[in-house]
């Protein structure tokens, strides 16, 4: 595929933001999926830039700190030749008491295109919709989503199924059955994935405690399992999540080994896995408390396969919502 | 200066084409006011001349609504409101008094704080009980000194904007309290329980990934409360309940025939937790906005007589605390200029209305549960609170300025009256708002029923849905 010509196709979307997997329907998934491809190929060239969205602006919105998610947006808009503006918490004016409304409104006045945000809190990306006339991108919000690491996510899975029937790869998940572990409840990427997950067909099943479940899974589309050990002879992917020591204050847990010892990817669990199954962790990965060390760094394990992917997928997000068509 | 010689000369009044509402029925009826009490209330009056005329045609005139539970704010919040501004919102409303709560800056715990908003109340256009704390500085540690505040009037009592977390301390409260004149009224949530959860725990808050806080918080303590009064003996008020659990256990506590009384809050009868959705903060009260099943609950409570009372929670923030994101915004929404058209919509199906069981943005018209009749609802709002905050009767004791409230209308009585349309149709104007705040969701929705006058001690301080001062 072309990529000259798949851009050049392309019409100006409306103005429009990435604040959960919902705002894309299953066609809105695979049309990233495309375009991540297709920015595959332009990482493979000599000089990895197009210019996409020169003279556009893309801010980074921090106000809780994550480095390498804000590095590989930051990474994604050069490559498309945006000029980027980092603002972080930590060294701006909210430390001196300005409210969120007005650091959005100082931003925007200083005329950008896209303000991608991160924030303690969920659904602060969908408030700062209100004050800023850019396309908003959700890069995390409290415990609701995170959006672009899910679709991060399918890309990686699509990718590796392809590379495996030597290009010839299905063109969505189904089919597929992905266990989902760890702390679900106050996980923005489960809420994010069990939704892009199923958008592309895939049967998901969230593993973990009744205390890192959410309340209500009404509506969900998923089934629930406290017993990880009974589902594992039967996955296609194995996505752990982080497990946070504050769980332990919180009473959700009795300790990190106890949650090692039941739903830890051991070295005895991952040989039950099927031969070809996939392991997959957002990051940051703790080693002996998710993950033991070894399995960790198996060749199933696509961890760092998600980090270079994380890069595509959110240059064809910023395409997606800024390009214009035009190279 | 002796109060009754600050009070302005008050003219007459005649308010005129009315039916008259009260405890004690409805019936067509002009009513002359003179020097601040009611003088007649027959078929037709003539207005005697230099007589101001209140047109109520089309309108039920009632005695003036009464509010359990508003946070004036004032010491200490007076950015988001004031006595001053909060009763005039009251007027608007048709109330012609308000129980102002304890959980001021500092709080209304000491005879010094309760002497100071009482005699801001002097100027106000309502009557402004106060209420007291029952622990030093709401911290759930010592008891407030309860006797001498009741000396100066106070007679609701509430550690309100959470509960008394100790059930000691609240039984030694209970029983210290036996024999003043007062009751104690109580937030019921067990902090534990609710584990800092920002709305209901349920289908709406796992999806939209908000800490909730279960139904279980408030009904855990409602039933500890609920033993507490079995043992004392002494009454207790349950404030702003919002759980179908807390209507049944209210419902079983009064067969058993314990002294209890509960309210609910006009919100917790028009909206669910799915208008959380947006992640609006104006959403955010506290108790959360819980489910379709549990409104239906709290709307059959109200028709059976289980609930006994509607109260705001009229909980006013500056507009900038109301922009935080939804886990950092405070809990609260104004009420008082919106709760009798919002509890008329949500309680009084109007003929010919085709109701949807909730709408999708989390509203619910009238229809599940239970509707009641426009008197059932004055009641709720003025009359019943009335006796629960002891601001009946009529008004005449030892050159007290108390009292008065709840009707009913009839020659003697101290005139406080709300004249209200009931097909009236207004769209709420944020910006109009008698309030310091604007954190109202009824901004731009169209209500039906609206205030037309209220009189308050004989003097009309709204007249035509014009604050007068």
């Amino acid at each position: 595929m072309n990529v000259d010509e798949l851009l050049a196709d392309r019409r100006a979307p409306a103005v429009g933001h990435l604040l959960s997997i919902n705002d894309l329907d299953r066609e809105g998934i695979l049309e990233i999926m495309r375009l991540s491809d297709a920015f595959a190929e332009v990482s493979e060239r000599p000089i990895p830039k197009v210019p996409a969205l020169r003279g556009r602006t893309v801010a980074t919105v921090f106000m809780e700190p994550s480095t390498r998610t804000r590095l590989s947006f930051e990474t994604a808009a050069k490559r498309l030749s945006a000029d980027t503006m980092s603002f972080t918490a930590a060294t701006s004016a909210t430390v001196k008491g300005e409210s969120l409304r007005d650091t959005v409104e100082t931003i925007d006045a200083m005329g950008i295109d896209a303000m991608v945000i991160r924030h303690h809190a969920s659904g602060a990306p969908l408030r700062i919709t209100q004050w800023t006339r850019a396309s908003v991108i959700n890069a995390g919000d409290g415990t609701h989503e995170h959006p672009t690491q899910a679709l991060l996510d399918c890309y990686t899975i699509l990718e590796t199924l392809r590379a495996r029937c030597a290009g010839e790869g299905p063109g969505d998940l189904s089919g597929l059955r992905i266990a989902i572990v760890g702390d679900i409840k106050h996980s923005r990427v489960a809420r994010s994935n069990v939704l892009a997950f199923a958008a592309l067909g895939a049967e998901v099943v969230l593993v973990a405690p009744r205390t890192l479940m959410p309340a209500s899974l009404e509506g969900w589309p998923v089934s629930a399992t406290g017993d990880f050990d009974a589902v594992l002879g039967e996955l296609d992917v194995v996505y752990l999540l982080r497990i946070q020591a504050e769980r332990l204050g919180e009473v959700l847990l009795p300790s990190l080994d106890e949650y090692h010892w039941r739903y830890g990817l051991t070295r005895a669990r991952a040989a039950a896995l099927q031969k070809d199954t996939l392991i997959m962790h957002p990051g940051p990965m703790i080693r002996g408390v998710e993950i033991s060390p070894d399995v960790a760094d198996l060749p199933a394990s696509l961890v760092t396969r998600q980090v270079r992917n994380g890069v595509l997928v959110r240059m064809a997000v910023l395409f997606h919502l800024l390009g214009s068509g035009e190279i | 200066m002796p109060r009754a010689m600050r009070s302005k000369k008050l003219g007459e009044i005649v308010i005129r084409g009315g039916t008259v509402v009260d405890e004690t029925g409805e019936r067509r009826g002009d009513v002359l006011v003179r020097d601040g009490r009611i003088v007649a209330v027959e078929e037709s009056i003539e207005a005697p001349a230099g007589a101001s005329v209140l047109d109520a045609g089309g309108c039920v005139v009632s005695p003036g609504l009464v509010d359990l539970h508003a946070h004036l704010r004032e010491p200490g919040g007076e950015i988001a409101e004031t006595v001053e501004s909060g009763s005039r919102a009251a007027a608007l409303g048709g109330y012609t008094a308000v129980v102002a709560m304890p959980n001021t800056e500092p709080a209304i715990d000491s005879a010094a704080v309760a002497r100071d908003v009482l005699a801001l109340g002097d100027d106000a256009v309502a009557e402004i009980a106060v209420a007291g704390a029952i622990t030093v500085g709401r911290r759930g540690e010592r008891l407030a000194p309860m006797a001498e505040l009741a000396e100066l009037g106070v007679r609701l009592f509430t550690d309100d904007g959470r509960g008394v977390q100790n059930g000691g301390l609240l039984r030694r409260a209970l029983e210290y309290a036996s024999g003043l004149g007062v009751i104690l009224a109580e937030h019921c949530e067990d902090i534990q329980l609710a584990a800092g959860g920002h709305m209901n725990e349920g289908a709406w808050s796992s999806r939209l990934g908000i800490a909730g806080q279960p139904a279980l918080a408030e009904e855990m303590m409602l039933a500890r409360d609920i033993a507490l009064v079995r043992l004392t003996g002494a009454p207790m008020h349950f404030l702003h309940l919002s759980t179908a659990g807390s209507v049944e256990m209210v419902r079983a506590a009064k067969a058993e025939g314990l002294a209890v009384t509960a309210e609910v809050t006009p919100h917790h009868l028009a909206i669910t937790d799915a208008a959380l959705k947006n992640y609006d903060p104006l959403f955010k009260v506290n108790p959360p906005l819980r489910t379709l099943k549990d409104v239906a609950a709290l709307r059959a409570g109200l028709g059976a007589g289980v609930i006994d009372a509607i109260a705001t929670d009229h909980a006013p923030h500056a507009p900038e605390r109301k922009e935080e994101p939804f886990d950092d915004a405070p809990s609260g929404m104004l009420g008082l200029e919106t709760a009798l058209a919002v509890a008329y919509g949500a309680l009084c199906a109007r003929a010919g209305s085709h109701s949807v069981p909730e709408a999708p943005d989390g509203w619910v018209p009238a229809g599940p549960g239970a509707t009641i009749s426009l008197r059932d609802l004055l009641g709720l709002l003025s009359w019943k609170p009335a006796r629960i905050a002891w601001l009946e009767g009529d008004g005449h004791e030892a050159g007290s300025r108390r009292g008065g409230q709840g009707g009913p209308i009839r020659p003697g009585a101290v005139a406080n009256l709300a004249v209200f349309d009931p097909a009236a149709e207004w769209v709420v104007d944020t910006a109009r708002q008698a309030s310091r705040s604007r954190n109202t969701p009824y901004g731009g929705r169209r209500l039906t029923g609206k205030v037309r006058h209220t009189v308050f001690r004989g003097e009309a301080v709204v007249v035509d849905g014009e604050a007068q001062r």
